[in-house]
């Protein structure tokens, strides 16, 4: 009986220390690149979180995951749309895998904390689609760069624009998700749209998973706006355009969307013409009718069978850009410091935005920034087509940068709102 | 019987010699794992307490854990306090919101206890996810802590450790003290204790507040370890996996919480890098956990000793 207990006690023992054989991997200049690529696989975004593996593997794999003379490894983990858990493969990929960056991650909360996690260490991480605002604007971290992404703001301030000069529009109200890229994207409108001399009569801010949207149609009816911007990311999105048009509201009040609420993961489900219509901006338009873009466009269709949402298509865009600094640094990215201002100096050409695009000084992309229409193609599918281009707009829009980052980042309380 | 206790005491004296000798064996990442297991030991010990000895099966225990790091990280990010102050501040609020919490619960038993702290987190998660002046909402706090001594890792390895160590003896030593022995009273029958002339409402009173003092400390040394926390540090999620650590150890043993949070850390990280279907697996092997050694794995080996 003993003698068991003894061998049970040393069985424990030994096998928590087989844990501890992990296989020691040395940093190197030469063999592969390494690359950690975080992405939601489960959890409420899974969906745009598979769509980010898709659009960044794409890329590596039609240049034969091989760039100037290094071979290309990525290590997929799983940030479970959990800040916890992204924070804690943030950390394996550094440190276990060695990798030489970190990229990816869809929703702000996790990106904000692996974002804390680099500072601290020092490893390179592109956020393709974190558009937390204040990542590269009031609390920037030199080594975190929004390699072709976008600030949630950055593409509202030219829609609010829009809608009042263009649209005619004078009042309006707003509904949005209640998290922090609502908050933003809703700011950024309503600031440009005011300051021109609109009016927001009301903003309504629904809970992430709102089931049934028919208590806010009742007040933006009686609020009687001119048009209704409307914030609703994945299901939510879904959900608001699908009871938008059942109720008979679709038609009767115009409605301006955000990029997220006409973009592919939402409206590739919409087949009965709910997204018809709608006004949204964005820097990229999957139904742009430039050569790069449908070629993309066309090769992502045959390697996927759906259009490119913003996820997969950011990912992809951050994978050129990504290898055109590497190219530029002639493979050699183990000095850090050569490496991000290579990624900082890259003027991308061919990619497929279409036209040349680079980084600001403050680590965001300067896009030329369309307003979409959501158009029924001949296929019946429903895709974007720009009507207008907003030329070279930047993460602060007309504005002088000192002056913006002296007013607070848009928040519930704050929106940006003149006061008339 | 001398050498049953000689063989293990040695075994745990050998994992105790062993977790000293590590850093300097092992890759950092896996000390990192390894830290986290010790703080999530601490916090699985915690609710063992309650769970245990008292016969409370707590599920709030994730918010005063998460309450404790959201307050040392916002006292030191708001300039207000050094690390120090704001280690201490962090566990005296979470240990006060446990004795709100025990006031409130301890009335209760059963499913019912369960049920109220359930509700009582949920409250706590509620408030950090919209009171976003302070606790950031859905983005949470982020701040480096940790002071200057405990910035390398390893330091940080080895305090973790120690602190473990001195929760775990003071534990295990308080569950033997004569009020811990009415603790267990109180589980087997409480009603038989009141008439013993105990009060149990008080003792139950105060097990809680240890049992909040003791997840208090977990929380600010996780607060320590991540420079972050989020409402997912204080959802639902949380206690249930501080429940599941102290259970697939077993309950009632304070050991089986350190070997519980090594299983569940080891297999969260390590199953995950194979499939994304990891928490599938998880499931499985708490059900079949549950089927075959309802009493956990220490409680087994307990168990297989008499």
């Amino acid at each position: 009986m003993d003698r068991r207990n003894f061998i049970k006690s040393g069985a424990a023992v030994s096998g928590l220390s087989v844990f501890g054989s992990f296989e020691q991997v040395l940093a190197q200049t030469t063999g592969p690149i390494k690359i950690g690529l975080m992405a939601p696989l489960t959890g409420v975004l899974a969906a745009g979180g598979k769509e980010i593996v898709e659009g960044f593997t794409m890329y590596w794999e039609s240049i034969g995951k091989k760039v100037a003379g290094r071979d290309i490894q990525i290590f997929v983990e799983d940030d479970a749309s959990n800040p916890d858990i992204a924070l804690q493969k943030a950390r394996k990929l550094t440190e276990q895998n060695q990798v030489d960056f970190l990229v990816g991650n869809l929703l702000a909360n996790t990106g904000l904390a692996v974002a804390e996690f680099a500072k601290t260490n020092g490893i390179p991480y592109f956020i393709p689609v974190i558009a937390a605002d204040d990542l590269t604007q009031r609390s920037r971290i030199p080594n975190v760069i929004r390699v072709a992404g976008y600030t949630a703001s950055q593409t509202s301030h030219p829609l609010g624009d829009y809608a009042y000069k263009t649209m005619g529009f004078r009042k309006i109200v707003t509904i949005s998700q209640d998290y922090t890229f609502g908050h933003e994207q809703c700011g950024g409108l309503v600031q440009v749209f005011t300051e021109l001399g609109g009016q927001v009569l009301n903003q309504f801010w629904n809970p992430l998973n709102t089931q049934d949207f028919s208590p806010y149609f009742a007040q933006i009816q009686a609020a009687k706006p001119d048009a209704v911007f409307v914030m609703e990311t994945g299901a939510d999105g879904l959900r608001f355009l699908q009871q938008w048009t059942n109720f008979g509201l679709k038609g009767k009040i115009p409605l301006l969307a955000a990029q997220n609420t006409t973009d592919q993961s939402v409206i590739r489900s919409l087949n009965s013409g709910e997204a018809d219509g709608l006004i949204s901006a964005a820097h990229f338009a999957e139904g742009a009718p430039n050569v790069q873009t449908q070629k993309f466009v066309a090769e992502y269709l045959i390697a996927y069978n759906h259009f490119p949402s913003i996820y997969g298509f950011s990912h992809y865009v951050a994978a050129i850009w990504i290898a055109q600094a590497i190219k530029n640094v002639a493979g050699n990215i183990s000095n850090r410091p050569k490496f991000l201002d290579a990624i900082r100096s890259v003027v991308l050409q061919e990619s497929p935005l279409g036209r040349p695009v680079k980084l600001d000084t403050y680590g965001n992309p300067i896009y030329d920034v369309f307003i979409r229409k959501v158009t029924k193609r001949p296929d019946g599918k429903y895709w974007n087509v720009p009507v207008e281009t907003y030329p070279s707009v930047s993460q602060f829009w007309k504005y002088k940068p000192e002056e913006y980052l002296k007013q607070p980042p848009y928040s519930r309380a704050f929106q940006g709102i003149k006061k008339s | 019987m001398l050498l049953k206790h000689f063989a293990s005491k040695f075994g745990i004296l050998s994992l105790i010699l062993l977790c000293l000798i590590l850093p300097s064996l092992v890759h950092p990442y896996f000390l990192s794992l390894m830290t986290l297991t010790f703080i999530y030991s601490i916090f699985a010990i915690s609710i063992d307490i309650l769970a245990g000895y008292a016969g409370r099966t707590s599920l709030c225990h994730g918010a005063i854990f998460g309450t404790a790091a959201y307050t040392a990280i916002y006292c030191v990010i708001t300039n207000h306090y050094d690390p120090y102050t704001a280690i201490l501040l962090g566990i005296g609020v979470s240990t006060l919101v446990g004795l709100v919490f025990a006031v409130l619960a301890v009335r209760t038993s059963g499913v019912y206890f369960l049920l109220l702290t359930l509700a009582l987190g949920m409250i706590v998660w509620g408030v950090c996810q919209r009171w976003t002046s302070v606790t950031g909402g859905e983005n949470g706090l982020r701040g480096n802590i940790r002071p200057e001594w405990l910035q390398n890792p390893e330091h940080f390895y080895y305090f973790s450790f120690m602190v473990l160590l001195v929760v775990g003896f003071a534990i295990l030593r308080f569950v033997k003290s004569p009020f811990g022995l009415t603790l267990r009273g109180i589980r087997e029958s409480e009603s038989r204790m009141r008439s013993l002339g105990y009060n149990t409402t008080l003792h139950l009173i105060i097990g809680f507040v240890i049992s909040a003092f003791i997840a208090g400390i977990a929380g600010v040394l996780y607060a320590l370890f991540n420079s972050f926390v989020s409402s997912s540090s204080v959802s639902l999620a949380q206690s249930v996996k501080g429940l599941l650590m102290a259970i697939m150890g077993g309950v009632g043993t304070v050991f089986g919480g350190v070997v519980g949070s090594a299983l569940i850390i080891s297999l969260e990280n390590i199953i995950s890098s194979y499939t994304e279907r990891w928490s599938f697996v998880m499931g499985l092997m708490f059900v079949l956990a549950m089927i075959f050694i309802p009493e956990g794995i220490v409680g087994k080996l307990k168990v297989s000793k008499k």
